[in-house]
């Protein structure tokens, strides 16, 4: 029996309405309590949280760890290290891989590549439709049962509205969660920047917000259409805000998040033809940040995704319009949170709760909580340390950021997947 | 922005990327040392020595034949030696190649790039890459720049009207598409042109398109009062299939510039062009080659310029 | 002291004698600009030039290009069609490290070839860096560290020796 105390911290724990000083007991990988110490308990390990904030672990809706098939960009080894330091204990992995998830095969190995790395809690995203080609459907029971927690059509369009229609109602008679990205292929024109006072200054293919919207609305229609539980991921548009709160309030049940970066940076912080700042969806104006910002306060937009994409120096590395899309971001993720808290756009309730409380709740597992019966996922972090992004501390193999440099307040000191340290600040890794 | 890479330390000319990030005073000497240059070709010399036994690779990725022998001329009157290589860029061909190709050049000690390419951002990022002693010209990258051909418009404006702070200049055509428009709006601000119009169809306009710093018109009999300058811009043949236009015919009904149509602007106005032109579809023949047309001058005087601004970023080159 | 009638004077004294040394033929008189331009219109009248005034500008055929950049206010060089087979009197007003009159034949020798080209200025000064002497001078002289020479013109001509503070 392993034994695991958490003592001092502050812990922060929303779906139990908690928030005080306190420790956490952990036995065989398991939360016993967050109150009374029990009976007859001896830890192996007591970790000392004075001064630190201790949560659920944080769970990613959207990672790209690249492998299985691109392993040039990045690998499980490097990429859950960094998860895992970044106070990450569940993720959810996209089906673009190559081979893409469209098969239980790929699934399973998906299963083993995390044992291997030491990091079991990877959840795949199985694709809708084969190849994510968007013409055929997937297997989704098979994929279901092999360990996929939702479908996702990745970044790739489907062929057209009947085959959408007909893929969200396979899902539905499968209870799966489809957790798609809105947007227009056509619309979006093969565009590298939001259609807007940047990209015109710089005759830069651009996509409009309407590529997101109006796909958005679809989409939209055909849950009501079908029943099926859609989760929209990296939402970046004003109007998109607005679309799904009125969902919800028409009772249909949806779900949204947006990506981290979108909440800080919009077209105007965008060193020219910098490719760091090359991503999808674009960051758009400072109006759709302020609406993201106002769709997270008041709970329609509830989770926040890091939308991680490491990429090699040679995706990165040529005019703008020809990189490749995409940020590593795993770890400016927990920082980031913090800065929203900072500037009092969130409380740190809420911002902890898009992490853990709220994805959870979007997969439907028992995680992202500090309940009892539990697997003992956690995160303890210093809000108050400054760290610099720098190849010393920056443990993704994808340095394509353009937080390259900077300095954060707020790092994480030590994270327990099912009660197994996985990551500790002082050494490393383990 | 871009001022940072295009200058020296000493804020003297290092790459000449795009009007952008560019003061006033050196978009005024460029022009002052291309009237030095004019005068050349009327010469019995029309060389001078100032660039010999440096060497200039002319990169043209996107096919040129006449951006690409000025720039070739040019580089020749000033007694470089030249290169000039077209490349077609196959669909995988991205930043890997185009460094590869940099960096094959630099190895035989190549002192300036003069970079024509299809997407935009292409000179900054080779610009970026390019060994410290080295210089990049934009001769034009997708739909972001083309700063020489803007640099000559100036030019030909300034010879005739002597004075840009009160003039009225049109800018006619398909803005969205055109790396010529975009760095003529940004000389003519720079060089306090007091009204900048421009005039297209709403499919052939860019997003917030007045951030330019520009006012629109979709109608040219009323974009055209009071011009002083009317630049036309090319069509290209794409537009029509790629739903942006419904036909030549039409668009020339509406935006072709005809003698009639030319009335409207001022008695004085001149006509402008970056060429090449497409009779009958923006300009009607009569137009191009009437009294009022400058488009041969600009020509003339694109060499002039080029070698004004090779010269001015290869200056200073043995002091970093 | 230096009085520019004195130095004008001795200038044309010795151009004269050297064009019959050498027997210079119909002379083309070519001056450098700007200061070589004041002097070469004064030697012009004296010695009776029929032939136009060439004016030379040699900002293109300098060899600190890399250290001072453009000019942005050369005027082009007005020299007639043909100098092949020429006698040239080349004047400029100081001669000093050589290397304005080396940029100035190099330009002319683009020109044709000429017959042979005699140098006229007005001070010859201390300072020479290139193996170049003129012909004909108005006077040499030796300068102090600091001393400069100024010429101003073209009405009246003036010359002045200033002495230039060395900034601590």
């Amino acid at each position: 029996m392993t034994q695991i105390l958490i003592k001092n911290g502050q812990l922060i724990d929303p779906v139990n309405k908690v928030n005080r000083t306190g420790c956490v007991y952990i036995v065989d990988g398991k939360i016993v309590s967050v109150t009374n110490e029990p009976i007859g308990f001896k830890p192996d390990t007591i970790i000392d949280a004075q001064n630190k904030l201790v949560c659920p672990g944080f769970i990613d809706l959207s990672t790209r760890l690249r492998e299985p098939g691109q392993s040039r960009k990045a690998t499980f080894k490097s990429e859950t290290l960094a998860a895992a330091s970044a106070g990450m204990t569940t993720l959810c992995l996209q089906p673009d891989t190559h081979p893409v998830i469209d098969t239980p095969a790929v699934a399973e190995l998906i299963k083993e590549l995390a044992k291997k790395a030491g990091y079991p809690q990877i959840y795949p995203i199985a694709a809708l439709t084969r190849q994510l080609e968007g013409t055929e459907l997937s297997a989704m029971l098979t994929l279901k049962q092999a360990g996929c927690i939702a479908v996702g059509n990745a970044n790739h369009p489907v062929r057209n509205l009947l085959i959408l229609r007909r893929a969200m109602e396979y899902a539905a008679s499968h209870d799966l969660l489809f957790m798609f990205r809105p947007n227009d292929y056509w619309l979006g024109n093969n565009g590298c920047a939001h259609e807007g006072v940047f990209a015109t200054r710089y005759g830069l293919p651009s996509i409009p917000e309407a590529a997101e919207t109006i796909a958005l609305d679809q989409c939209l229609e055909l849950v009501d259409l079908t029943g099926c539980r859609v989760h929209f991921g990296q939402l970046s548009c004003r109007r998109s805000v607005i679309k799904i709160y009125q969902a919800k309030k028409y009772g249909l049940q949806v779900s949204a998040d947006v990506a981290i970066h979108q909440l800080h940076l919009t077209e105007n912080n965008i060193t020219p033809f910098d490719s760091n700042y090359h991503v999808l969806p674009p960051l758009r104006t400072e109006e759709d940040k302020q609406y993201m910002r106002q769709g997270l306060a008041s709970g329609t937009i509830n989770s926040i995704c890091s939308d991680h994409q490491p990429h090699d120096i040679d995706a990165k590395l040529g005019a703008f319009p020809e990189t490749e899309p995409g940020m590593s971001s795993l770890e400016t993720l927990l920082p980031l949170m913090l800065k929203l808290v900072a500037e009092d756009v969130i409380t740190m309730e809420q911002g902890i709760a898009s992490l853990t409380a709220n994805p959870a709740r979007v997969l439907r597992i028992e995680s992202g909580a500090l309940t009892v019966g539990f697997n003992a996922d956690v995160c303890i972090f210093d809000p108050e340390l400054e760290w610099q992004v720098n190849t010393e501390n920056w443990k993704s193999q994808g340095m394509n950021t353009p937080y390259w440099g900077q300095t954060f307040k707020g790092r994480v000191t030590h994270t327990l997947q099912a009660g197994k340290l996985i990551y500790s600040l002082e050494n490393g890794s383990h | 922005m871009n001022d940072n890479l295009q200058l020296n330390s000493e804020g003297k000319l290092k790459h000449f990327l795009s009007i952008e990030g560019l003061p006033k005073e050196l978009l005024t000497e460029i022009l002052d040392v291309a009237e030095s240059f004019v005068g050349m070709s009327d010469q019995q010399i029309k060389k001078v020595p100032l660039l010999r036994g440096k060497t200039i690779v002319n990169l043209f990725f996107e096919n040129s034949t006449r951006t690409r022998t000025t720039f070739e001329l040019a580089a020749k009157r000033l007694s470089a030696d030249v290169l000039s290589m077209s490349i077609a860029t196959s669909s995988t061909s991205k930043g890997e190649s185009l460094l590869d190709t940099i960096r094959n050049l630099e190895a035989m000690f190549v002192d300036m790039f003069v970079v024509r390419h299809a997407i935009s951002g292409a000179a900054h990022f080779i610009a970026q890459q390019t060994a410290p002693h080295i210089s990049v010209i934009n001769a034009g990258d997708g739909q972001h720049a083309h700063p020489t051909q803007a640099m000559l418009d100036m030019f030909t404006i300034r010879q005739i009207k002597k004075d840009f702070s009160n003039l009225r200049v049109a800018i006619i055509g398909d803005i969205l598409h055109s790396r010529v428009a975009r760095s003529q709006i940004q000389a003519l601000n720079t060089l306090g042109v007091p009204e900048v119009r421009v005039i297209a169809p709403k499919t052939l306009l860019p997003a917030h398109v007045e951030s330019l710093g520009v006012s629109v018109s979709h109608d040219l009999n009323a974009g055209l009062k009071d011009v002083d300058v009317v630049i036309m811009l090319r069509l290209q043949k794409e537009r029509m299939t790629s739903a942006l236009l419904p036909s030549e015919s039409e668009y020339f009904k509406c935006f072709g510039l005809t003698e009639e149509k030319l009335k409207i602007a001022k008695p004085d106005a001149i006509v402008m062009h970056p060429g090449p032109i497409n009779r009958g579809v923006e300009i009607e023949s009569k137009v191009a080659d009437g009294p009022q047309s400058v488009i041969l001058k600009q020509v003339s005087n694109g060499i002039a310029i080029r070698m004004a601004i090779m010269a001015m970023a290869m200056q200073k080159q043995g002091i970093m | 002291m230096l009085v520019i009638a004195d130095l004008l004077n001795q200038l044309e004294a010795e151009l004269k004698k050297t064009i019959i040394e050498r027997n210079l033929v119909n002379p083309l008189m070519i001056g450098i600009r700007t200061g070589g331009v004041w002097v070469a219109e004064q030697m012009y009248q004296r010695l009776h030039i029929a032939e136009p005034l060439g004016l030379l500008d040699i900002s293109f055929y300098r060899d600190d290009f890399s250290q001072i950049g453009v000019n942005p206010n050369v005027r082009p060089s007005q020299l007639p069609a043909r100098v092949d087979g020429r006698d040239i009197i080349l004047i400029d007003d100081v001669f000093y490290t050589g290397r304005t009159i080396r940029a100035a034949l190099n330009e002319i020798f683009d020109y044709g070839r000429p017959n042979q080209v005699v140098l006229g200025v007005l001070i010859e000064r201390d300072g020479r860096q290139i193996p170049l002497s003129p012909d004909c001078v108005g006077i040499s002289i030796i300068l102090n560290v600091g001393q400069r020479i100024k010429l101003t013109g073209p009405d009246p001509l003036a010359i002045e020796i200033q002495t230039l503070t060395v900034a601590a």
